[in-house]
């Protein structure tokens, strides 16, 4: 099998592609110098009374902008569906895109249901108004598709992460297996690391990592924000003096220094990070079990059939997550244990959701004290209402907007730490695929071969890219009603 | 004013107080005690063995007690033994006249920070000759990223919506969205690697310790400046924005005054209280970026004897180091909270 090349038969679109990008970096440079120094476009009162702007420069070279950023987009558009069409006779940017086909369908059946039903998707809908909003919404989307078919073992050229093949130590992109068996890959498409493993797959998996810990460890850091946070706001007095005090004191940690002090294997033998997840996880129960009581107190059956419905799988799931045989934890017997959490999630876990509950915890404090003073809460309070129903039922559905902006950001702020904690190899077992520990592996011989490390670089920031401009959409499309 | 300082001070010593005997407790953990035990005898010890190495240094008191002697309000701890007297405040084993000239207080109070297990060094040098490079590093982050930061900020937030506007708020979400150490592996492939071919900088910043130029130490201070920058650049611009739609700007443009001067006159001086605050609160985080920028570029700072302290449990080390850390950021929360109502004249005055 001979090498791939990047672009293969296509090739003939680089120098194009090469002429599209410097138009369309000269006409953004020429608009932005043109912005700066003409001055604002005057208004005419044309002879019907109608007011227009008068154009000039500045809008031939928003023109020129628009046509390029159109025949930019269009070309990578082009790139990938040859790419599709010709497979791997396409070069390497053909074979990905070939790879890459479950994330395409399940990106266009997203997009077209999300746009043809947005009117009837509430903010979800409207982010589809804002193309910041969809630009990023595309780049998470791809991310989660990304890493829930790879996880099916659906998008990886390579079905496992660790497997070494020889001959490929840190081989360019594109190098075909010196003797590939029956229906293996025929290349390792974005090369293969020091311990010749192939960096495609493993970016690939990596991306699952992230999926599977970042959403859920924020969802748990805003139900510990969230259930401190609203009584601290709404009672303020010595609990608020006394949760702040505490907040303050985690944000005062150097984030790295408690990640060193709460992920080594010594601090894991005494069962710390596990006694911190029993209460950390005891959060969302309490949340939903006051959620549930506050609102059907005063309806006995309807009150315990929910409790019921909602309380006890959350209970059991607690159990089975909390429980962890062999460690100190341990109170179930192993027949009933069906959840175990390989070793190390669940100590990143805990640790992310730890670092990231104070800043939430501030945030909706600050945002209580501000609904508290509304006139809704007051009337909620002459009418008798239970402080917990006002603050679950009154206060946190009218915070919702930058809340829900917020847990974006922190979503992206969350992969960051998680990479942080595999750059300096904590938590995590070493052979992990999770970009911060293939960064980490990357960056040794860097200045030798760049592949290894570039692709899961790229990827976190184009997750994170993605969760920020998705926040941004988000909070422009909030601001608007 | 007076009582207020007072009382945050207070508060910062608390949380200083709180936040050291965690770490001292964290680092004092049986596991811990043990791994430290064996690296300072043998690794094939007994757990008997151990128990009284451990009794023999005084690691076998409670840790209140401890953290009471490392602070230096306790007395240190003394042992007789057949040779002599050993404890916290002598070295080696010393003969009873020596026992008792020596201090019965040594603790970080009386300016005795302990040894460093992993550089054998006393702590008190090394964190304060880290502590230097580090501070040379941040000093020219700050120069670079706070300058920068504003003029995008003030920039794209003076004309709302328009292009510069636009273009310079992708500028600093694209920023906000690069992780340290994303940014350096990106910029160390593009400006250092040999395959590629720009050769403009040096990928590697250890020899900045002693000979800083502007081809070993620009990367480092890039990589963390970018990271902060897209930040403050927003609240800047946030601020900014709100400036400009507000009253007195309104009436100075019907005065007639023009834009450039209602920018620098008018709006400035206004527009940069919040970032103030902003950027004072940015600085413990820098350290952060500090400590991954330090480990990529191999760059002998305050962030890398930090890894280097905790790889190592090097507890009296690593407790040096959190002392300063906590006290950075405490001290920049003060700041920040006096510097608000000082520059705040509405607050200030009233």
């Amino acid at each position: 099998m001979d090498p791939l090349s990047w672009t293969g038969q296509i090739a003939f679109l680089t120098p194009l592609l090469t002429l599209v990008f410097g138009l369309l970096g000269l006409s953004v440079l020429s608009w932005i110098v043109l912005n700066a120094v003409l001055p604002e476009n005057r208004a005419i009162n044309s002879a019907g009374g109608s007011l227009s702007l008068s154009s000039g420069p500045r809008d031939i070279a928003s023109l020129a902008v628009k046509l390029c950023f159109l025949a930019a987009t269009l070309l990578i558009f082009s790139y990938l569906v040859l790419g599709l069409i010709l497979g791997t006779q396409a070069g390497i940017i053909g074979a990905m895109a070939r790879q890459f086909l479950p994330v395409w369908i399940a990106l266009v059946l997203l997009f077209t249901l999300s746009i043809a039903f947005k009117r009837r998707l509430g903010l979800y809908g409207k982010l589809f108004d804002s193309p910041i909003g969809m630009i990023g919404f595309a780049l998470v989307m791809f991310w989660v598709f990304t890493g829930v078919f790879g996880a099916f073992d659906m998008i990886v050229t390579h079905d496992d992460p660790l497997a070494q093949i020889s001959g490929l130590k840190n081989k360019v992109p594109g190098t075909p297996l010196r003797s590939p068996g029956e229906g293996d890959f025929q290349w390792y498409l974005l090369g293969g690391d020091n311990l010749a493993r192939d960096v495609f797959s493993r970016t690939v998996k990596g991306a699952w990592e992230v999926v599977k810990i970042a959403p859920l460890a924020t969802l748990f850091a805003f139900m510990v924000g969230i259930t401190l946070g609203l009584p601290a706001g709404y009672f303020g007095g010595r609990l608020d003096t006394l949760l702040s005090f505490l907040a303050n004191l985690i944000l005062a940690f150097p984030v790295i220094l408690l990640f060193y002090l709460l992920v080594t294997p010594e601090i894991v033998q005494t069962g710390l990070p596990q006694y911190m997840a029993i209460v950390l996880f005891s959060f969302p129960l309490i949340f939903f079990a006051v959620l549930i009581n506050s609102r059907f107190r005063t309806q006995p059956s309807k009150n315990y059939l929910w409790l019921a419905i909602v309380l006890l799988p959350l209970l059991m799931l607690y159990l089975l997550v909390v429980n962890d045989p062999g460690s100190k934890v341990d109170f179930l017997t192993k027949t009933i244990d069906i959840i175990d959490i390989p070793g190390g999630i669940l100590v990143v876990f805990v640790s992310v959701v730890f670092v990231n509950s104070p800043t939430v915890f501030r945030i909706v404090r600050g945002l209580a004290m501000d609904i508290k003073t509304r006139d809704y809460v007051a009337a909620a309070q002459t009418r008798g209402e239970r402080p917990w129903y006002i603050m679950l039922w009154e206060v946190l559905p009218n915070a919702r907007g930058p809340l829900i902006v917020d847990f974006c950001l922190r979503i992206g702020y969350t992969t960051i730490l998680l990479g942080t904690l595999g750059f300096f190899g904590l938590g995590l077992p070493p052979e992990s695929p999770d970009w911060g520990s293939t960064i980490n592996e990357g960056r040794k011989l860097l200045m030798i071969y760049l592949h290894p490390a570039l692709p899961p670089a790229i990827a976190l920031l184009s997750m994170v890219l993605g969760l920020n401009l998705l926040a941004d959409g988000l909070r422009e499309e909030s601001l608007k009603d | 004013m007076g009582l207020f300082i007072l009382s945050r001070s207070g508060v910062m010593l608390l949380t200083a107080l709180c936040l050291t005997f965690i770490v001292f407790t964290l680092t004092n953990l049986a596991p811990n005690l043990e791994k430290l035990a064996k690296t300072q005898g043998n690794f094939r010890m007994s757990d008997e063995a151990v128990a009284s190495w451990l009794d023999n240094n005084g690691y076998a008191q409670p840790t209140v007690v401890k953290y009471g002697q490392w602070l230096g309000v306790l007395p240190g701890w003394t042992r007789s033994t057949d040779e002599g007297m050993t404890g916290r405040c002598m070295t080696g084993v010393v003969s009873a006249s020596e026992a008792a000239n020596a201090a019965r207080f040594c603790g970080i109070l009386q300016g005795d920070w302990g040894h460093s297990t992993v550089l054998q060094k006393d702590v008190a040098s090394v964190v304060s000759e880290r502590l230097g490079n580090t501070m040379r590093l941040m000093g020219w982050v700050l120069l670079l990223m706070i300058p920068s930061a504003l003029i995008i900020g003030v920039l794209a937030g003076m004309r709302e919506g328009s292009v510069t506007d636009r273009s310079l708020s992708t500028v600093s979400i694209l920023t906000t969205a690069t992780p340290e150490y994303v940014s350096g592996v990106v910029f160390i492939a593009i400006f250092t690697s040999s395959t590629v071919g720009l050769k403009w900088f040096k990928g590697s910043a250890t020899a900045a310790t002693d000979n800083p130029t502007f081809e070993n130490f620009f990367l480092p201070v890039l990589t963390i400046a970018l990271y902060g920058l897209g930040y403050i650049a927003r609240m800047t611009r946030a601020s900014m924005t709100e400036v400009m739609t507000a009253q007195y700007i309104r009436t100075a443009r019907l005065k007639g005054v023009s834009f450039p001067k209602i920018v620098l006159k008018h709006a400035l001086r206004n527009a940069l209280i919040a970032p103030f605050t902003v950027i004072m609160l940015q600085l413990p985080w820098l350290l952060n970026g500090v400590v991954i920028v330090e480990t990529l570029f191999n760059y002998k700072g305050f962030g890398w004897i930090l890894v280097q302290a905790a790889g190592n449990n090097d507890i009296e080390l690593l407790l040096a180091i959190s002392v300063v850390s906590v006290f950075v950021v405490l001290v920049t929360q003060l700041i920040s909270d006096i510097g608000y109502v000082y520059l705040n004249p509405r607050i200030r005055i009233s």
